[in-house]
């Protein structure tokens, strides 16, 4: 009797527990730990404990840090120009997968997707053995239609180094693209598909050619769903690290500022220079800069989102 | 008898039973662990009841997995290998044995050793926290063959002028590149003309000397070679840098004699013979790479650790066990005594190549680690990019670079 009112009292608390378990110890402790962190002054190679009181001195040291603002400034550049490529891209594409080849729809999304779920690793290695100076594919197609008469005046004529601090943005920005356009693509496809039909018939019969049936129906009706891919886009841009440490070689990135992101110069503070108290002030400034950037993109795409207009 | 005593005496002292076989960890990084494995089996002869376990992880991965596990104080092995770019920093913090205290008395040893070693794994307040197991004498690498159709005459090379106008005549005639990255150049000159007893980036009284004329002249002759369009702008390490070995696509390249046993052993070795080494023009050595052993203080089994340590880095026999394992060029004296070291290297095309990088090894001067050495190398690194990509001006870079450098250190 007791026995099983204690069943019928914790058993749910239990089942549960795994989750709230593993969530304090790998989600809501780092967290905080971080955050503690970040008012402090620690060497981790001196050993736990060790660690100094400074006040708001990381906070001050990263905010006039011009190594900091270098790697903002290449952020948010990145997060531009992998960013809205990805949408301008995706939205059509769906569109046209939609509306044409809707018999082979699970085929040519799946094709589509799968950037998407290979690992980051595996396509910067790949994209490494593309971009190659001297052999890689990318520089010979460049050198191949430099011959070409018209198209040749406007290419370099020696091999491009896409690994120089002022190129490497582009080669990343095509990686980033290449692999996040396909989910994107999925995204805009599955809010699509759930726009009534009728709307489209009702167009038809008055004449809607299939351009205005898109400007006028499908995209309206998909700003909720714009308001999430953005915003997923936006927090995956911010904190964007593995391209560009495996495509930078990892250690090689010192010798090429121009890609070096927030997160990555928020790691190597971390590990390379051993502070760890700036590090998580760093993660502290990104997390506040992301939150200003969802709110903008709450201001514009939000309210249809909710529903409102 | 009197080895077995004094191993008796210390693991009283720790208060430790021999009692089985112990098991002694240690952390190791490739190809390190390749001649840890023959030293080991000659451990094993003199400790048999010792099993020696290796916790191998990548370079990378190794040394970060190390600062974690001595940021928590868990996890750490009995005895930890660390690479001569990591050894400064570990030895400002608080994580390892100071092995001139007793019972190690490191300080019996130091004399026999490549005398600039004991300065870089030495603290600043004097703490002395790792043995050296090999060294990296700077060495300069060419092609015979591409030089001899150039009609290039090596002794030519031996002054950076010198080495440029070269550079030109290899790129005119071959077509091959003089080096794979500009970079280096600049960088065997900083690290060869530092003043003994100092820190590459900081004088003997702490202050940032990057934009000193060590660090212009250094980064002129770097500009100098990419503007004349004589690097292949490949940076180390990468498949492009095997490549451009394996294709005679460049013709020299400055590095530590270790990368002869690895252009032998898989970078490339279809060059076999066409190879040779000089020592660095203008008179300067310097130390380009080397590797290093010490004991967390965390570690259960000091006593038995400091006997491998000691057995790896102080006896002959082991450190001859690596030179022949890996070719890993041994720290200790006694051991460039070898009779390997007269042996002609095939791959070099016969050359006595171990004579000459012991003769560079002796004369190399020993550095001081300072504390923000490591960022400091990073910020330089960054200047560097700037002036040979993007067209900085070099004073500028290097002003900037000293700025960024001295906001560090808090």
């Amino acid at each position: 009797m007791r026995w099983s009112g204690f069943q019928r009292r914790y058993a749910p608390y239990i089942f549960v527990s795994p989750f709230f378990i593993l969530f304090l110890i790998f989600g809501l402790y780092p967290t905080l730990f971080s955050l503690y962190m970040s008012f402090q002054a620690w060497t981790p190679s001196d050993g736990w404990g060790r660690w100094k009181y400074v006040g708001l001195e990381n906070y001050t040291f990263t905010l006039t840090d011009p190594m900091f603002w270098r790697s903002m400034w290449n952020t948010i550049w990145l997060g531009v120009f992998s960013g809205i490529p990805q949408h301008l891209i995706a939205i059509p594409l769906a569109f046209v997968i939609h509306m044409v080849l809707s018999r082979f729809k699970t085929f040519v999304t799946a094709v589509y997707f799968l950037p998407y779920i290979t690992s980051s690793v595996a396509i910067a290695l790949i994209f490494n053995t593309l971009f190659a100076t001297n052999n890689g594919v990318i520089n010979l197609v460049i050198a191949h239609l430099n011959t070409w008469p018209l198209l040749g005046a406007l290419l370099p004529d020696q091999n491009i180094n896409w690994f120089t601090s002022a190129n490497i943005k582009y080669a990343l920005a095509l990686v980033v693209i290449w692999q996040f356009t396909g989910w994107n693509t999925l995204l805009y496809l599955s809010a699509i598909q759930a726009i009534p039909k009728d709307l489209y018939e009702a167009a038809a019969v008055d004449g809607a050619t299939r351009a205005q049936q898109f400007r006028y129906i499908t995209l309206p009706l998909l700003r909720p769903m714009m308001f999430f891919a953005v915003s997923l886009t936006i927090i995956g841009n911010m904190q964007l690290f593995e391209q560009p440490f495996v495509l930078l070689n990892g250690g090689a990135s010192a010798a090429t500022p121009g890609g070096q992101t927030a997160t990555m110069y928020m790691y190597r503070t971390a590990f390379e220079w051993l502070e760890m108290g700036t590090a998580a002030s760093i993660a502290w400034i990104l997390f506040v800069f992301i939150g200003i950037l969802t709110y903008l993109n709450n201001l514009i795409f939000g309210r249809a989102a909710r529903g409102g207009d | 008898m009197k080895q077995i005593l004094s191993l008796l005496a210390l693991l009283l002292l720790f208060g430790l039973g021999l009692a089985q076989k112990t098991t002694l960890t240690v952390g190791v990084f490739p190809n390190l662990d390749d001649a840890l494995k023959s030293q080991i089996q000659l451990f094993n002869k003199k400790y048999p009841d010792v099993e020696v376990k290796l916790v191998i992880q990548q370079y990378a991965d190794h040394h970060n997995a190390l600062t974690t596990a001595l940021a928590t104080g868990q996890g750490l092995p009995d005895v930890a290998a660390i690479e001569i770019g990591f050894v400064g920093r570990f030895a400002e913090g608080q994580g390892f044995e100071d092995l001139n205290k007793a019972p190690y008395n490191a300080g019996q040893y130091k004399r026999l050793f490549t005398p600039y070693t004991i300065a870089q794994a030495t603290a600043s307040d004097g703490r002395f926290i790792a043995m050296p197991v090999d060294i990296g004498p700077g060495t300069f690498f060419y092609r015979v063959d591409i030089l001899q159709k150039a009609g290039v005459d090596p002794k030519n090379m031996m002054t950076w002028p010198g080495y440029i106008a070269a550079g030109r005549k290899i790129k005119a005639t071959t077509g091959a590149f003089l080096i794979a990255d500009a970079a280096d150049v600049a960088w065997i000159n900083i690290f060869a003309t530092t003043p003994a007893n100092t820190s590459p980036y900081f004088d003997a009284q702490g202050k940032v000397i990057v934009d000193s004329p060590r660090f212009v002249r250094a980064f002129e002759l770097a500009k100098n070679i990419r503007a004349a369009g004589l690097d292949a702008r490949v940076g180390a390490w990468t498949n492009e840098w095997y490549d451009a070995f394996k294709k005679g696509t460049v013709a020299t390249q400055f590095s530590g004699a270790w990368l002869q046993g690895h252009l032998q052993n898989w970078m490339a070795p279809e060059t076999k013979g066409l190879w040779r080494v000089q020592q660095l023009p203008e008179g300067m050595y310097a130390s380009w790479g080397g590797s290093f052993y010490a004991i967390p203080t965390t570690s259960k089994n000091k006593a038995l650790a400091w006997e491998l340590i000691k057995f790896v880095t102080t006896t002959r026999e082991a450190q001859v066990a690596a030179f022949k394992a890996i070719g890993a060029f041994p720290s200790l004296l006694s051991a460039q005594e070898d009779p390997s070291f007269n042996e002609p290297i095939e791959f070099l095309g016969g050359q006595q190549a171990r004579l000459l990088w012991r003769d560079a090894a002796r004369r190399v001067k020993p550095l001081r680690a300072n504390k923000y050495d490591r960022i400091a190398n990073e910020i330089v690194t960054q200047a560097l990019s700037q002036v040979l990509d993007e067209g900085k001006d070099i004073q500028a870079a290097l002003t900037e670079a000293k700025r960024l450098i001295e906001r560090r250190m808090r």
